[in-house]
């Protein structure tokens, strides 16, 4: 696609390349084009949206615990629940997932317990012990730093010979670090099983993508390191789980590593700390809204007779029921012992680190 | 027993490493078919194939970052950075993921990887090729920082670090991987880490290193001995943890520290030894606890590197002088 601002006078070109798009709901919930054939399965469909569903009421919740003083910082998913949900649902169990903090949809896809993210974000490191594929990674803070660990996690299935696939996700902002170039540049050094998925919500914190970088899309990163990156429309669940059922089926056959650019908004602020009206204007957001993933695929459901009004009340009641459930267990959650922190800290405590543990524990005085 | 230097002792436990568990992955920069700047990872491609003794693309920051992935998936990668200058990439894995991967997950997910690198000046190289930052390294929780000064230890103390559930920097002495030569057994036995070892018995004051500097505070210790000053020398080995016991036992005995180390004084690793003895042995002491170190400046080109690292004579001065004290 830079080709045609790049190009130079009369000289041969030696390659080309392309950025593709993949859209099949319209925001209005009507089809692009014709949907992959999962899409005839109502029963997929319908587990999509009761995880964006619960995913949008979960959020909601969890706001209101931080904003009652119940909760830290958290970062919300509003607007992009079809990315981590999509995404998610293309993978298998064996598979690896290594997450931004970001990505609630896809943990709690893959098994997370809604009191466990809970608990990670009210503080407790016992939340990133949690439920679900035992080898998936915690939450990524450090933004992009997680690439490299895909790589690697991807590496050791191949030495293994093991039809696995990591599946990274990450920000815009992320694509700016090198440790994302790194990564990737790696993954396609070895055709590595690994399929990257970057979350453009457009914004990184207060920085608009334009500033984040100048290319015409993040896709095109792949590029340099050697493999396909496709643009998805990440508002879009049935082109989000399409694009990432491709990407992990062709990293699993062996042909290599695949990028995904899942470009969507986010409607909330960065995190429960930040006020996004500081430097976007409501305007701009209020027009995003008639984009979202969550009314656009129900429409789509609705139109096929595939939902109900009737369904979705019950499904709001199931909801509530199970975000109240996690948040009563969460709140119950006895905090762990001081001296507790030094019990992950190696395999085995040096004597050292075990009198400073005495110490906390009010067993001595180290 | 066949007599080897450093770095091929260094050789033969990454070679027994891989021999003995294939889950042993040697990856870095020139690794492969070169052997390493060093020559520490010679032969290891043709034995072990180069899925094992991988070449990587020049990426501190991914060598760090592809160690801490294939660590969570149960493998036992051995990183190499070529010269401790580099490293610095590799900080933000090591601090935020590596040293905290078993904390964060509470143990669902750990980090068994080792990160090699040599350490030190005095080998006339080029800007940047020169640090001896364990300090900073030292200061991280979770993590294991090791420093052999002998072939012997170079060799036990890496299968050590090869073989410990959690992750290991290993620091390589540059100035004597060819000049330290030793008798080492390749038996696949490894060494105990966190723990020091005493070189060198004696009553009259605790002389505490590590790494390279080792020579000359053994070389000073010989001239005290000839003073009538017995010397005890310790290798601290790991400084993170490190063994408070073996100190603070020498300390009850001799009364009298000197400290020796290459890298710059503010912060360095002999703060923490002299704060600890100032702690737990102040009753002990017959004379202030004495650093010799390397000054607080940027470590310098090769015309004055040697002027910046502690000499024999400052550190014979220094514990004189600790002997001296009323």
């Amino acid at each position: 696609m830079a080709s045609k601002k790049l190009s130079g006078g009369g000289l041969p070109v030696i390659a080309r390349f392309e950025v593709r798009h993949r859209n099949y709901l319209a925001p209005d919930g009507s089809i692009n084009r014709p949907l992959p054939a999962f899409a005839s399965d109502t029963n997929l469909l319908t587990a999509l949206y009761r995880a964006m569903l619960l995913l949008r009421n979960f959020d909601r919740k969890a706001v209101a615990l931080q904003r009652t003083g119940r909760l830290g910082t958290y970062a919300v998913s509003l607007g992009q629940e079809a990315v981590s949900v999509g995404v998610a649902s293309a993978m298998r169990e064996e598979d690896v997932l290594l997450p931004s903090y970001r990505d609630n949809g896809a943990l709690i896809w893959r098994g997370v317990k809604l009191e466990e993210i809970l608990l990670f974000w009210g503080g407790d490191e016992r939340g990133n012990c949690f439920s679900g594929p035992v080898e998936d990674f915690p939450f990524c803070v450090p933004v992009g730093s997680q690439a490299p660990h895909a790589a690697g996690v991807a590496y050791a299935f191949k030495l293994r010979k093991q039809p696995r696939v990591a599946v990274c996700m990450f920000g815009d902002g992320a694509t700016s670090k090198g440790d994302v170039y790194e990564a990737m540049n790696f993954a396609g050094v070895h055709k590595l099983p690994v399929v990257f998925v970057a979350t453009n919500n457009q914004w990184a914190i207060s920085v608009p993508l334009r500033l984040q970088t100048g290319c015409e899309t993040l896709a095109q990163k792949a590029v340099a390191a050697g493999f396909i990156g496709e643009q998805v429309d990440g508002s879009d669940v049935v082109a989000m789980r399409a694009a990432a059922e491709d990407a992990i089926a062709a990293a699993r056959e062996g042909r290599g590593p695949r990028f995904i650019e899942a470009v969507t908004y986010r409607l909330g602020d960065h995190t429960t700390s930040d006020d996004a009206l500081r430097y976007r204007s409501a305007d701009e957001v209020q027009a995003r809204w008639k984009e979202e993933p969550i009314a656009r695929l129900r429409n789509y459901l609705v139109s096929q007779k595939m939902w109900s009004k009737a369904e979705e009340e019950q499904l709001a009641a199931e909801c509530h029921e199970r975000v109240e459930a996690a948040v009563e267990c969460y709140l119950a959650t006895e905090p762990r012992r001081p001296e507790t922190m030094f019990d992950h800290l190696y395999a085995e405590l040096p004597e050292t680190y075990a009198a400073q543990r005495r110490q906390l524990a009010g067993e001595g005085d180290a | 027993m066949p007599e080897v230097t450093l770095v091929e002792a260094v050789n033969l436990a990454l070679a027994r490493a891989m021999e003995d568990d294939p889950d042993v992955v040697v990856l870095g920069e020139d690794v492969g078919i070169n052997g390493g700047v060093f020559r520490a990872t010679v032969g290891l491609q043709t034995r072990f194939g180069p899925e094992r003794v991988l070449d990587t693309p020049l990426a501190e920051l991914l060598i760090s970052g592809l160690c801490v992935g294939m660590a969570a998936q149960g493998m036992k990668p051995v990183g190499e950075i070529q010269f401790m200058g580099f490293l610095y990439p590799c900080i933000d894995q090591l601090v935020n993921h590596a040293s905290r991967f078993r904390n964060r997950t509470q143990g669902r997910l750990t980090c068994p990887m080792v990160l090699r690198t040599p350490h030190g000046a005095g080998i006339r190289a080029p800007e940047h090729h020169s640090e001896s930052t364990e300090a900073m390294l030292a200061h991280i929780p979770g993590l294991r920082v090791v420093i052999p000064s002998s072939p012997e230890r170079a060799y036990g103390l890496l299968l050590a670090a090869i073989r410990d559930p959690d992750p290991v920097v290993f620091l390589e002495p540059t100035r004597i991987y060819r000049a330290a030569k030793g008798e080492v057994e390749d038996n696949g036995e490894a060494l105990p880490l966190d723990v020091a070892f005493v070189l060198r018995e004696g009553r009259d004051v605790t002389l505490i290193s590590w790494g390279a500097m080792l020579k000359e505070t053994m070389a000073a210790a010989d001239t005290l001995a000839a003073d009538g000053i017995a010397a005890e020398v310790i290798d601290l080995a790991t400084l993170k943890p490190y063994d408070e016991i073996t100190v603070l036992g020498s300390i009850a005995k001799t009364g009298r520290c000197v400290i020796v180390h290459e890298a710059t004084r503010t912060g360095g690793f002999g703060a923490e030894i002299a704060a600890l003895i100032a702690e737990r042995a102040l009753t002990s002491l017959l004379a202030p606890v004495a650093r010799v170190t390397g000054y607080d400046t940027v470590i310098p080109m090769a015309r004055l590197e040697q002027h910046m690292m502690p000499s024999v004579d400052r550190i014979v001065t220094a514990a004189r002088k600790a002997c001296q004290f009323s």
